[in-house]
């Protein structure tokens, strides 16, 4: 006969200790709230996929192989209607990341200088970037959008009026209500090397900026880059240019039929997009680049003054390296915004990814669901690569902390 | 309207979300009492809204019709417009019940979109409209030029079939509605406009100079258009299909909007033996399709038969000004021919 006596009482696990106690309730949620995510993401999908069989439509990525047969009008790369649908969204991807590039490049430009001149002492500057901000930040995109292709389309001459009696002037630039037509560089035996000097020319200037900056820390003796720089950038090219007898000529548009030929195109849906993509982000840059200058405190540059450096240095060796931590971060989004928002291009007809493959390969082929999620594959791409690359540029300017 | 990117896109989660449409669109009209049309976005002559903001109409009558089948009511209709693009994806989501919109009949539509034509209310072709003072006088002269082209329409791939199969070049604009053309064609944005025939007659019809503006003589395409049901639903379809079907009828039998209650008032021994049917008076036809026996009635009552709803927004007395051409009876040179009512 023995008695218990062991004095531990063995942990008993009663039901309702998942909700009751602590330990297991946090997890007990949590599972709970996974499933109810589940199922509801089932119900979406097993519903998505019922009404499509009800529809009689099945899910099938066949038409991309088919060809496109229509027509687009901006090319980056070759392709005619008897393409496939696949090399028509290509020809949209491109175009999309075209307008990407060029919107962020601009945008950026801007929005810097907005960003600066709003903090300018300058009253009539500063209150005119104001107007600039809160105009562009506060009227939605697309209207800025339709309202530049309108002037585009309507203030600008047409081809036509180039033609016959009191012709308008044609020069090398020729701005018309299709667009804008500047010279292109036509390459001749010979540019190849031009081009390869010059090339040479940036590394070398690379290299010359490193090379002063060691020699800067080592000795504090300053080089005058700037001066140096300037004169790698063009002097090689230039001489062999000439030396090589000139062999890069331009091609100037001139009006053939019904529109120019030659030349490079802008088009009218291009340049709309472009400048209204531009202008818009650009004040929202510009807000962030102001934020940013104010965040780094006016004491430091009160020291750098008392230091006995000059305003411009200031700025770019303590102020701008301090905000650029700040501005970093929420640049990335304005350029994902700025991305996503060239969506918005067939308002005027740009035949960007949402154009050809979200549009009219969506519409000619019927196939709504695989073409939306092609396209919202794509897009989620083109951002995380952009985020990724401007996360490894934001690793490299933040403020390193031990 | 400038959305349909964004459309096409709701619908393809809309496709998620609501069950779909399917076997019971008359069920669910008759519940909602109304039916639910999709015309243009505005093409005069076709769908364009009057002083009153009323939708009318060539296709808007044949919804006012269908209506009138239905309900006895030729208001009982919600209009939807839609631009080419936005149009089948409308559909197929069960936005609309049917699409009575410039619509062309192809097999990759009918079989492919799974959409039904329920037959043909107007047989277009695709041409070019330009300003005469290019001089351009057909259109294989127009290599190199801008052409505005709606997206999602068959003109879209007619036309670069014919520049490639003429070896001719040009430069696509693409816009998403006929106002939309219209001012960039005016704007000289682009030299030549290209849809079905019918919609450039009446898109110059609205111009301040209709004379200035040229319609090339090629028809590059043949452009069957007529109202389209979902694929599926007989029983639906078969109303849309036999309402059309009474209007040509009705030109053919001469039941006009005026007769058509005297006549349907007269005993079946007085009538012509297909009107009498028709009309309900012999036969049980309207149970046949589900709807009352005086459905024919109603559809005629609404806006006249095919004669006099062409007359009122297409004919020579409109400023559109179009001829019945093979849009006239069989019996009058033209291509019209329903199928016998028995």
């Amino acid at each position: 006969m023995s008695v218990v006596t062991s004095g531990d009482p063995q942990p008993v696990f009663r039901i309702d200790m998942l909700w009751t106690d602590e330990r297991y309730r946090s997890l007990f949620i949590q599972v709970i709230a996974m499933m109810v995510l589940m199922l509801g993401v089932a119900w979406l999908v097993n519903n998505a996929i019922q009404n499509l069989s009800d529809l009689g439509k099945d899910f099938d990525f066949g038409f991309l192989s088919q060809p496109a047969n229509y027509d687009i009008n901006q090319r980056l790369i070759d392709y005619t209607s008897r393409d496939t649908n696949a090399r028509a969204a290509a020809v949209g991807i491109l175009n999309t990341l075209l307008i990407a590039f060029l919107g962020c490049i601009a945008a950026t430009l801007i929005g810097v200088t907005a960003g600066v001149l709003r903090l300018s002492k300058n009253w009539l500057i500063a209150r005119l970037m104001t107007v600039y901000v809160e105009g562009f930040r506060n009227v939605p995109l697309l209207i800025w959008i339709l309202f530049i292709m309108a002037i585009v389309n309507e203030a600008l001459p047409s081809p036509r009026d180039f033609r016959g009696e009191n012709a308008l002037e044609a020069g090398s630039f020729v701005l018309t209500n299709r667009g804008v037509y500047i010279p292109a560089p036509v390459w001749e035996a010979g540019s190849s090397i031009v081009v390869g000097v010059f090339i040479v020319s940036l590394i070398a200037i690379f290299f010359m900026r490193r090379w002063a900056k060691a020699k800067q820390v080592a000795t504090g003796e300053q080089t005058p880059v700037f001066w140096i720089g300037l004169g790698l950038f063009f002097g090689p090219a230039l001489i062999a240019y000439f030396a090589f007898g000139m062999p890069i000529g331009l091609e100037h548009p001139e009006l053939k039929g019904f529109n120019f030929q030659g030349g490079i195109w802008m088009r009218d849906s291009l340049i709309a997009l472009w400048l209204a993509l531009s202008l818009y982000t650009g004040a929202f840059i510009a807000e962030i680049v102001r934020a940013g200058i104010l965040s780094v405190s006016h004491g430091q540059t009160e020291a750098a003054y008392a230091l006995g450096l000059r305003p411009n240095r200031t700025m770019n060796l303590i102020i701008l390296p301090q905000a650029l931590r700040v501005i970093v971060p929420p640049l990335i989004s304005q350029f994902l915004n700025l991305t996503k928002n060239s969506s918005l291009a067939i308002a005027v007809g740009y035949m960007d990814a949402t154009g050809t493959l979200g549009g009219i390969t969506l519409n000619q082929t019927g196939r709504e669901m695989e073409c939306i999620l092609l396209l919202m594959a794509f897009y989620l791409i083109v951002s995380l690569l952009i985020s990724s690359v401007m996360n490894f540029y934001n690793s490299r300017v933040k403020l390193v902390e031990r | 309207m400038k959305f349909m990117n964004l459309a096409a896109a709701a619908a393809a989660v809309g496709i998620f979300a609501v069950p779909a449409a399917n076997a019971q669109t008359l069920g669910d009209i008759k519940e909602r009492g109304v039916v639910n049309c999709g015309i243009n976005t505005g093409l005069t002559g076709f769908a364009f809204t009057d002083e009153n903001g009323n939708w009318q109409g060539f296709d808007v009558a044949l919804c006012k019709a269908i209506a009138a089948a239905v309900f006895g009511d030729p208001d009982a209709v919600e209009y939807t417009s839609l631009t080419g693009k936005t149009r089948f994806t409308a559909l197929a989501s069960g936005e609309v019940d049917v699409l009575s919109r410039n619509t062309t009949w192809t097999l990759s539509r009918d079989v492919d979109l799974k959409l039904d034509f329920q037959g043909v209310n107007y047989y277009d072709g695709q041409g070019f409209m330009i300003p005469k003072g290019l001089g351009v006088t057909s259109a294989l002269e127009l290599d190199g030029a801008s052409v505005c082209i709606q997206t999602g329409t068959t003109t879209e791939l007619n036309l670069a079939d014919y520049f490639r199969a003429n070896n001719m070049s040009y430069e696509p604009i693409p816009i998403e509605t006929n106002a939309e053309a219209q001012q960039k064609y005016l704007a000289e944005a682009c030299d030549v406009y290209t849809t079905d025939a019918s919609g450039l007659a009446a898109t110059r019809a609205s111009f301040e100079n209709p004379g200035d503006h040229l319609i090339l003589p090629e028809i590059i395409s043949k452009e069957p258009l007529g109202p389209v049901t979902r694929h599926g639903d007989s029983e639906w379809s078969d109303i849309v299909r036999w309402t059309l079907n009474a209007l040509i009828i009705g030109e053919e039998k001469g039941i006009t909007a005026d007769n058509v209650e005297e006549m349907a008032s007269t005993s079946a021994e007085e009538l012509d033996p297909e009107v009498a049917r028709l009309l309900g008076v012999d036969g049980t036809y309207g149970e046949m399709l589900g709807l009352e026996p005086n459905w024919a009635v109603s559809a005629i009552k609404a806006g006249g038969n095919y004669a006099e709803i062409f007359d009122e927004y297409l004919g020579p007395e409109t400023p559109i000004g179009l001829e019945r051409g093979l849009n006239a009876l069989y019996s009058n040179g033209g291509i019209l021919y329903a199928p016998p009512f028995r």
